[in-house]
């Protein structure tokens, strides 16, 4: 029944009140003091410089994805390597499988260039 | 070969989709081949299922085609039924087809003055045509169903309008007056519908019976909840008892839709000008075959006709009047192809007669030899046109005997089948048919008798002054020439059959065998067909003596001819100059056509003009369609005005279609 | 601890192997040849072993990978209908790519994984695999969409098509989740045993919620109004050659998993809300589709919006929830894969380098420029519109009869005035083929060409709509294998 998630709306009515409280509170509690090196955009001591939306050269992504691609497939070897044993070919097999793939994309996109810087 | 029955049909459309795509590219000489190969490759056929069904005495079998469509509980099932009436019509259709299929690769080559020949510019087109005609008739002789046979009505229709208006670019005609001799003035003609106007006419006046036919099949459908033929006729005699009225209209709308394509009064009108077309398909479609549809309907329907007597005897009387009056609208015509024709409607009448009076199997007899004698004349009547350039007058021929022996000889054997002399095939049938109707009734038969005696003379009248005497016009004489081997052999094989044509039925009560009445008992009710035959109605004397009489009325309506145009040519002269009211009332072939414009189409004209202009244009064009479409035309436009191209438009009206869609689950 | 070793059975799904071992072929192909027309024969190859594999298993049903995924005739064939598809649209692409030059090997590549992944939509009976087939389909045709990468419609296009994508993906994973959390199970069979009446679980206001949003990820791949929005611009965007497959496609895999998770798991919980529902969906779809498609000028476009409107009747053989109505939809969409893909294939060739050539004045007076063309164009119109001898009248006939044997008449009488209202556009292509002279731009264009590749799919597609048409039955009797294992 909907009445069983009156609770919930409950919680997420009070979870919005604090989260606007925390926010609004200080904006009118708290002393406001600006300089110039508090109102730039990276408080950190470096000088920003330029536009922030500049134009990146697109190897940075495809080398970015294929980076993200391979470090998550190999996440999958792990809970292989531990269960080695008790898997036994059946398990060999599929990996086998799943090398196999991998080896046949990283070639392909080598072959196609991905990795080329220009 | 009974199970290959579908070949007839197969064989036809494998020459229709050839000649259509190919025959222009490939020439007439290889369409000359092929269009008449595969009509004899279907009566082959049609032999071997005639013999099939010879071994198994005539038992009927049904050969399903496929199941067309069975979608849930709804089912189009296609099936061929093989039975006598069938394979009799089968072999019919295409032996003759096969004849004048051959004759027309000669027919369709046109020789100039210099005897050059030229093929039809359209002659692929013909045969085309000629063959998607021979497979739409044996759809619809070969169906087991009533849906079948409606189509191939339609279908043989769409034919014959395309064939009449073959020469669609020809001009309608004009009839030079009858000259009646010094003093007299002479007696206008009408003129000849152009070939198009004639195909429309024979379109739209078919139309008419048609309306009858498809409301018959309804109401077929309606009564027994079937169109398949066995499963109403086994209905039909409970149905009888239980609501007979129901089975008289059944009958009725029926002989409707047989009325306009077998030419019988009041939609005969068409027949006389759908002579405009080639003369092969006046021969096929306008003679043999098509026409023949109505007789071949009836006796289908035999079971469901016997259970309506009156019906029964308004299809007689209708088939008797019609034949009287179509012959002596002949007497006058000097066109030689529209002679025929009126004869046509004539001897259809007879056959109307026949099934009228429930003497199927005679109606049959004459439906097969008139199949043979008068596509024997047609096509001697396009031998002579082919010789003489397209002249069919008669009063320009004369002579042509010595020219043309074997169109001649031939024409002699298909005018004296035709005038029912002793001993030729159209005198059994003929015979046959006015015996049973003076059982029914003498007045039938007087009727049937003096139309015989008509006819004999207008037949001998045409070829006494065509083919005897002195020519009349030199010029044509002089250039005319007997055709060639295709005419040649068509026309003697047709005669022979016309000559012989006769052994299908012998009278039985001379003890003779009557070949066709042992092979169609097996379609006739069971039983009282038996009765039928078993009861002789007539003694043997009275059969004599009716014999005898129609014997006689046909010799003496030749010799009647002999004297009037051979003998004493002044005689018909005189005659038509004292009887000037009734010449003139012929001439004008009772001026039904008149009539017909005056009271049916140009009212009918009218009211299409008010409607178009008043009702259609200006209602339903401007308001309902026009403005109809407008409208929803606006609302797609605005509908795809919402259609913006910006992706956040698109993301908030599908998240507003999801809250709608949750918001009906969440709250319901 | 043992581990059980789960039981595989991978013979069941061979056709979807067969496809990917083939894509991943082609991929090795694809760096090795320089002519990327082989890449496209081999993957027809692949394709013809996958159909032979699938009338292999046509035998009886078998489950795989731990009943989550089924070989049983439903799932084969669909199987036939996206291996028609994809060949048909393998043959358009062979010529159109060449012309613009975008001849590349992993055009086919994306193209057999989609496949492979409608194939494995038919074949789950687990929401999760279900989601798998539908991401696997999704991502490559978002790639397939911006293929024309000259053109910025494409890259549009595919945009478009990935962002809102996303979207209905995530109402569609949030549905599979609620439903988790309601039945404890993402298995189709187990779902449909939880409703059973003895479990007394009906009316689970979780499950529904779950339920409805599963819909709208399903109304959003198959381009059911309201979410149909992305349709018009993604498919006149993209290159024809891929419109032609995914209007094709992707929406057969929607409808075929739609229809196993209702007839499976819904078949008893729920029935009347999900029927009204979907009938609701369904008359709007043809309705809206049909509308718009009136005003378009643009041939591609107004196809765009005739697809919606497809949806619409298909829709309408999903509502009476009888196996009628199922084999309706299998018949439909194989009707629809000859006559759209034939319609797209004559506006592949008719479709200039530069995306234009695809208005409807483009098309006046084709009959006289390239009759065949035009004839076949006529026919796939006529068959759209439903006029019979036609495939698709018979593909209406069969879903809106078994809207009427389910007593839902209006529904089947919404239909049938839509298909009126349909003739209106597609028959003014007739009438713009065969009754208007050409343009003096249109004879000033260049000559049309019509490639090797291009004819085969016309004639296929022509022969199939007219054949099938006369002679039904063939198809019938395949669409009666389609029975749930």
């Amino acid at each position: 029944m909907p009445s069983d998630y009156v609770p919930i709306l409950i919680y997420l009515l009070v979870a919005t009140f604090i989260a606007a409280f925390a926010l609004v509170l200080p904006h009118y509690l708290g002393p406001r003091r600006p300089n110039p090196a508090k109102s730039d955009t990276i408080e950190s001591g470096k000088l920003s410089y330029g536009d922030a939306r500049r134009r990146v050269p697109v190897q940075y992504y495809i080398v970015a994805m294929v980076f993200i691609l391979f470090d998550i497939e190999v996440l999958f070897f792990y809970p292989w390597a531990v269960l080695f044993w008790d898997l036994k070919w059946y398990g060999l097999v599929q990996i086998a499988i799943f090398a196999f793939l991998l080896v046949e994309s990283y070639i392909y996109i080598w072959k196609k260039g991905a990795f080329k810087w220009k | 070969m009974t199970q290959l029955i579908w070949l007839t049909i197969a064989f036809p459309i494998a020459g229709v989709l050839f000649n259509g795509l190919l025959g222009r590219r490939l020439g007439h000489r290889v369409v000359s081949v092929v269009g008449p190969l595969m009509v004899l490759a279907s009566f082959v056929v049609g032999v071997g299922a005639f013999a099939d069904l010879l071994a198994r005495h005539g038992e009927a079998v049904n050969v399903p085609l496929w199941t067309w469509a069975a979608i849930g509980s709804f089912e189009v099932n296609l099936s061929l039924l093989v039975d006598p009436l069938s394979v009799l019509m089968v072999l019919v259709v295409t032996g003759v087809g096969f004849l004048i299929h051959v004759y027309a690769t000669e027919y369709m080559v046109h020789k100039d003055e210099s005897g050059h020949a030229h093929p039809d510019r359209d002659f692929a087109r013909f045969f085309t045509f000629l063959n998607l005609f021979i497979a739409s008739m044996l759809v619809l002789v070969l169906g087991n169903n009533y849906l079948m046979m409606y189509v191939g009505w339609e279908l043989v229709g769409v034919c014959s309008y395309l064939l009449i208006g073959f020469w669609y670019d020809r001009p309608s005609e004009e009839q030079a007056p009858i000259d009646l001799g010094e003093g007299a003035e002479p007696v206008k003609l009408p003129p000849l519908l152009s070939p198009a106007a004639s195909g429309m006419k024979a379109f739209i006046v078919n139309r008419v019976g048609d309306v009858g036919f498809a409301l018959g099949v309804f109401l077929i459908w309606t009564t027994f909840g079937t169109l398949q033929f066995a499963d109403v006729f086994s209905q039909v005699p409970h149905m009888a008892e239980a609501m007979p009225a129901v089975l008289s209209w059944i009958a009725l709308l029926l002989f409707i839709g047989a009325m306009g394509k077998s030419a019988q009064i009041p939609l005969y009108v068409w027949l006389p000008d759908a002579m405009a077309g080639p003369t092969p398909v006046s021969a096929l479609i306008h003679a043999a075959t098509m026409v023949t549809a109505g007789v071949y309907m009836i006796v289908r329907s035999n079971v469901i006709y016997s259970h309506a007597p009156g019906v029964s005897m308004f299809v007689a009387v209708i088939g008797a009047v019609t034949a009287l009056f179509a012959a002596t609208i002949a007497l006058v015509q000097v066109d030689l192809k529209r002679v025929l024709a009126y004869s046509t409607v004539s001897q259809l009448g007879y056959m109307f007669m026949a099934v009228g009076v429930g003497a199927y199997t005679a109606g049959m007899f004459h439906l097969t030899t008139h199949a043979f004698f008068k596509a024997l004349l047609f096509l001697g009547a396009g031998s002579v046109m082919h010789a003489l350039h397209d002249v069919i007058d008669i009063r320009r021929m004369g002579g042509l005997k010595n020219k043309m022996p074997v169109t001649w000889l031939t024409f002699w054997i298909g005018g004296l089948a035709l005038a029912g002399f002793p001993l030729m095939s159209g005198f059994f049938s003929k015979d046959e048919i006015l015996a049973k109707a003076f059982e029914a009734s003498p007045v039938l038969w007087g009727i049937g008798v003096l139309t015989a005696g008509l006819t004999a003379f207008y037949t001998f009248r045409a070829i006494f002054i065509a083919f005897h005497g002195q020519p009349r016009d030199r010029h044509l004489y002089d250039h005319a020439h007997e055709s060639g081997p295709a005419i040649r052999f068509a026309l003697v094989v047709l005669a022979a059959l016309a000559l012989v044509g006769g052994v299908l039925g012998l009278p039985a009560f001379l003890g003779l065998p009557h070949a066709l009445d042992s092979w169609l008992a097996p379609i006739y009710a069971t039983g009282e067909h038996a009765a039928a035959a078993g009861e002789h109605g007539l003694s043997l004397g009275l059969e004599l003596g009716l014999m005898a009489t129609s014997a006689t009325v046909a010799v003496l309506g030749i010799v009647v001819a002999y004297f009037f145009y051979v003998v004493n040519p002044a005689i018909p002269r005189r005659m038509a100059r004292s009887l000037r009211p009734v010449f003139v009332l012929l001439a004008n072939k009772y001026y039904v056509d008149e009539l017909y414009n005056a009271v049916f189409v140009q009212p009918g004209l009218k009211l299409a003009r008010g409607m178009a202009q008043g009702v259609d244009a200006l209602l339903i064009d401007s308001v309902l369609v026009d403005g109809l479409a407008r409208l929803v035309g606006q609302i797609g436009r605005q509908v795809s005005r919402l259609q913006t191209g910006y992706l956040r438009h698109y993301a908030l009206a599908t998240f507003i279609g999801v809250l709608i869609l949750v918001g009906y689950f969440f709250l319901r | 601890m043992p581990i059980e070793i789960p039981t595989l059975n991978v013979i069941a799904l061979a056709p979807q192997i067969v496809v990917v071992v083939t894509a991943l072929v082609v991929m090795a192909l694809d760096i090795s040849l320089t002519d990327k027309r082989v890449v496209g024969y081999v993957s027809l190859l692949g394709l013809a072993a996958a159909a032979v594999v699938t009338f292999a298993l046509l035998g009886g049903p078998a489950q795989a990978i731990q009943q989550m995924a089924v070989s049983d005739g439903y799932a084969l064939v669909l199987n036939l209908v996206f291996i028609v598809t994809a060949a048909l649209a393998i043959l358009v692409a062979l010529g159109y790519l060449d012309e613009r030059e975008l001849q590349h090997g992993e055009y086919y590549a994306l193209l057999l994984f989609s496949t492979a992944g409608m194939m494995l939509m038919a074949a789950a009976t687990d929401l999760i695999v279900v989601f798998m087939g539908l991401e696997i389909m999704s991502v490559a045709l978002y790639i397939l969409a911006a293929f024309n990468h000259r053109q910025v419609g494409s890259g549009e296009a595919g945009m478009k098509y990935f962002i809102l994508g996303a979207f209905a993906s995530a109402f569609f994973l949030y549905g599979v989740a609620l439903l988790y959390g309601a039945t404890g199970s993402t298995n189709l069979h187990a779902i449909g045993e939880w409703f059973s009446p003895d479990r007394g679980n009906l009316g689970d206001p979780l499950a529904l919620v779950g339920l409805g949003l599963l819909l709208i990820g399903f109304a959003f791949k198959v381009a059911a109004v309201p979410f149909q929005w992305w349709t018009p611009d993604v498919y006149h965007g993209a290159p024809t050659s891929v419109t032609a497959f995914m209007s094709v496609g992707a929406k057969a895999a929607g409808f075929a998993a739609l229809v196993r998770i209702l007839m499976v798991s819904f078949d008893q919980a729920f029935t009347l809300d999900w029927q009204l529902v979907l009938a609701v969906l369904a008359v709007l779809t043809m309705t809206v589709g049909n509308i718009a498609a009136l005003a378009q000028k643009d041939v591609k476009r107004m196809l765009a919006y005739s697809s919606v409107a497809h949806a619409g009747y298909i829709l309408v053989g999903v509502v009476p929830a009888t196996m009628t109505g199922v084999k309706g939809v299998l018949f439909y969409l194989m009707a629809y894969a000859f006559m759209n893909i034939g319609a797209f294939a004559v506006i592949a060739v008719l479709e200039h380098r530069d995306a234009i050539g695809t208005a409807l004045s483009d098309y006046a007076g084709l009959s006289t420029r390239k009759p065949f063309l035009a004839l076949a164009m006529a026919v796939f119109m006529f068959s759209l519109t439903g006029i019979p001898p036609f495939v698709g009248f018979w593909g209406k006939l069969y879903v809106f009869r078994a809207a009427v044997e389910a007593n839902m008449s209006w529904l089947a009488v919404v239909g049938v005035i839509n298909s009126a209202i349909s003739a209106f556009y597609y028959l003014s292509v007739v009438v713009q083929m065969y009754m208007r002279t050409p343009t003096d731009e249109t004879a000033a264009a260049p000559a049309l060409r019509l490639s090797g590749p291009v004819v085969v799919t016309l004639a296929l597609a022509l022969v199939a709509t007219v054949v099938l048409g006369l002679w039904p039955t063939p198809l019938v009797n395949l669409t009666a294998l389609g029975i749930f294992g």
